[in-house]
């Protein structure tokens, strides 16, 4: 019998890349490098299907209400969409093509909200200060905020949040 | 008075759109508040963080439910005692005074112009008690229908809950999938206002549920005999207690307390939180500290894992709110609100481990440890009820289409046991086609029928499929019965009331 490692998000609120792979929700490493590419960190059999219809590439696939969400990797344009309509805030753009940095794409709901050229603090899924990145790209839907943040190389699977200034 | 501001100016999601400048009194000072909020907030947003004394012991009460489910906003509003201040909207000249110990009535000044309030009788297809999503979607789906409907709620604005909800709900798009909660309650609340055949009563509470199938309600200067075909009580729920040392200290507050404070008022509910209780709730109002500007400590869990979905807890681990599982609260401090919190681990028969003691500066403690349906007045009405803890309490028995054993008296939402605004809709709606095809010709009623069926196959196949929810589809399952149990269960516990 082969020994699977239990998942450890229920406790921690954080999830591991490993766990995201076992789920099907990390993109191969070959789409990885040929540009960026949605991940749904959404992890459990919840009953919601919001992103499916809002896909404009119909990349995203799902059985049922409760089902996992799919990503057909070849159709994901990474265009972000599901970025900003996601309730759950659990969808992301990771860009690792380029030689000179990653570009994380992230939803963001506080304030202030950043500006283009900003610089920023970058956070882990765990809230851990992980350096500074520079914004590229804002725009909003519905209050949600989506971020296209420029980041050091190596950082595009790791970086999940930004803030302006630390919080109090 | 202290001389704070508690609003909020700035909020990444909501706009808050201060209604005219009014002035009312408190305890003789004049106070600055704005049309649209209730005293309760008004007072709350200036600093006023003491309430009443407790009659037996003086000891000083803060708000804590803000929707009119509890006594601790009980004020002296105009002369008369036990207002629900959270439930009363400011108005320019107002009196109000705080309660120590019992209220009592201000004899002279209120029996000498004491007029007895007008009585209406009223005559309905539908009486709907409760104005939150089960509510709501229930009078719009029998009005549809071309039955007539009363609502009864005891805000002063359309939406229950769904008012102070400012993230975006699951589902799908044709459930508002997508729509943040108070935008929701603003679409039903329009649509509401279009449907000549819905009567709405704002600001009032139905008392009672009488022989003869009359159901009592009260607003200030008014009175209602409602005498509906039939009877849909949506009452929700209310936030659960815990028992632990100074757990009456201003500041600690229902977790929904502090959402109706800070996203359906714009006021702060502190500077500094604890949340106890890592439930949904928990994690969906740790984040919405966090928006508002508020420093969130941590959130505390007695269980070894996370009780809510992880996308919420992810969204609250990412900007470094740590989760702690196996700890639970020890006791509070502070004189008249609270200014520490002291926390402990447990072992894994919930035991606290000595030693495991750690301490936060906070002013607010915020309690999400589950919700409990507010069955009162479907006890009251005779209907059996069980009780379930996967469902947070006492719930009616009911058939699939929500009926209970009282003639016509129908429930959804909450009370029927604690799920959320979705499944909210959906019983809502199941209850009013099932009303709808007792009430309407032969054809309309088939496609209600129709309807019905469908709206319940996706609750129960699809919806309630989701592992995340099995504990509540258990509960529900349990109470579900069939109209042979129906029958069996009316004549072993008759009730004196029925309606239809």
């Amino acid at each position: 019998m082969i020994y699977v490692e239990k998942f450890t998000f229920r406790e921690t609120g954080v999830i591991k890349l490993e766990e995201l792979k076992r789920l099907n929700l990390l993109p191969p490493q070959e789409r990885l490098l040929k540009g960026p590419v949605a991940i749904l960190e959404c992890p459990e059999e919840i009953p919601c299907n919001i992103c499916v219809p809002f896909c404009p590439s119909k990349a995203i696939q799902m059985e049922s209400i409760i089902a996992l969400p799919k990503i057909v990797w070849d159709k994901c344009t990474g265009c972000g969409i599901c970025v900003a309509v996601c309730p759950g805030l659990a969808a992301f753009v990771v860009d690792i093509s380029k030689q000179d940095a990653d570009y994380v794409t992230i939803p963001h709901e506080l304030l202030p909200v950043p500006r283009v050229g900003d610089k920023v603090m970058i956070l882990s899924r765990s809230g851990e200060i992980l350096g500074e990145g520079v914004v590229i790209r804002v725009w909003e839907r519905n209050k949600t905020y989506v971020i296209t943040i420029k980041v050091p190389k190596g950082l595009g699977l790791e970086v999940r949040a930004i803030l302006s200034k630390p919080l109090k | 008075m202290p001389h704070i501001d508690r609003r909020i100016y700035e909020h990444p999601i909501i706009t808050f759109n201060r209604g005219k400048r009014v002035i009312f009194y408190f305890e003789g000072h004049p106070i600055e508040a704005y049309e649209g909020e209730s005293v309760a907030v008004a007072l709350y947003a200036l600093g006023v963080d003491v309430f009443s004394w407790s009659p037996k012991f003086s000891r000083p009460r803060g708000p804590f439910c803000m929707i009119g489910k509890c006594s601790s906003c009980f004020m002296t509003i105009n002369g008369v005692p036990n207002i629900k201040a959270c439930k009363y909207p400011v108005r320019e000249g107002l009196v109000v005074e705080r309660q120590r110990g019992w209220g009592l009535l201000a004899k002279s000044s209120i029996l000498e112009d004491y007029k007895p309030a007008s009585s209406e009788k009223i005559e309905t297809d539908v009486l709907v008690i409760g104005g939150g999503p089960a509510g709501l979607i229930a009078a719009l789906t029998a009005a549809n229908y071309d039955l007539n409907v009363v609502i009864v709620d005891e805000h002063f604005k359309l939406g229950g809950q769904l008012l102070k909800q400012t993230h975006k709900f699951f589902g799908n798009v044709e459930l508002f999938g997508g729509l943040r909660g108070f935008q929701i309650a603003e679409e039903l609340a329009k649509k509401i206002a279009l449907e000549k055949r819905i009567r709405v009563l704002m600001s009032t509470i139905a008392y009672g549920v009488f022989r003869g199938g009359y159901v009592g309600v009260v607003g200030e200067n008014a009175h209602y005999i409602i005498k509906p075909k039939a009877l849909i009580i949506a009452t929700g729920a209310q936030e659960k207690y815990l028992d632990f040392p100074n757990n009456d200290l201003p500041g600690v507050i229902g977790a929904g307390g502090a959402q109706t404070i800070m996203n359906e008022f714009g006021v702060k509910p502190g500077e500094s939180a604890l949340v106890v209780g890592s439930g949904n709730v928990g994690l969906i109002v740790a984040y919405q500290l966090l928006q508002a500007g508020v420093r969130v400590r941590a959130v505390i869990e007695i269980l070894p894992e996370i009780g809510g979905w992880f996308i919420h807890a992810a969204k609250i681990r990412r900007y470094g709110i740590p989760i702690l599982t196996r700890h639970t609260i020890k006791y509070v401090e502070g004189d008249v609100r609270v200014r520490k919190a002291t926390i402990i681990a447990v072992d894994e028969k919930f035991n606290p481990l000595p030693g495991t003691e750690k301490e936060f500066d906070v002013d607010l403690v915020l309690l999400a440890i589950g919700l409990e349906p507010d069955s009162r007045l479907a006890i009251q009405a005779g209907a059996v009820v069980k009780y379930m803890p996967e469902l947070g309490g006492f719930v009616p028995v009911r058939t699939r289409f929500l009926e209970t054993t009282v003639k016509n008296m129908y429930i959804a939402g909450d009370i029927s046991g604690i799920e959320e605004a979705t499944a909210a809709m959906l019983e809502g709606k199941i209850a009013s086609l099932a009303i709808v095809s007792r009430l309407v010709d032969t054809s309309r009623s088939s496609k209600a029928l129709e309807e019905a069926e469908k709206v319940l196959k996706f609750l129960w196949e699809e919806y309630r499929a989701s592992p995340l929810l099995l504990r509540a589809k258990r509960g529900k399952e349990a109470v579900t019965i069939s109209i042979n149990e129906l029958e069996d269960l009316r004549k072993k516990f008759p009730s004196p009331v029925s309606f239809g």
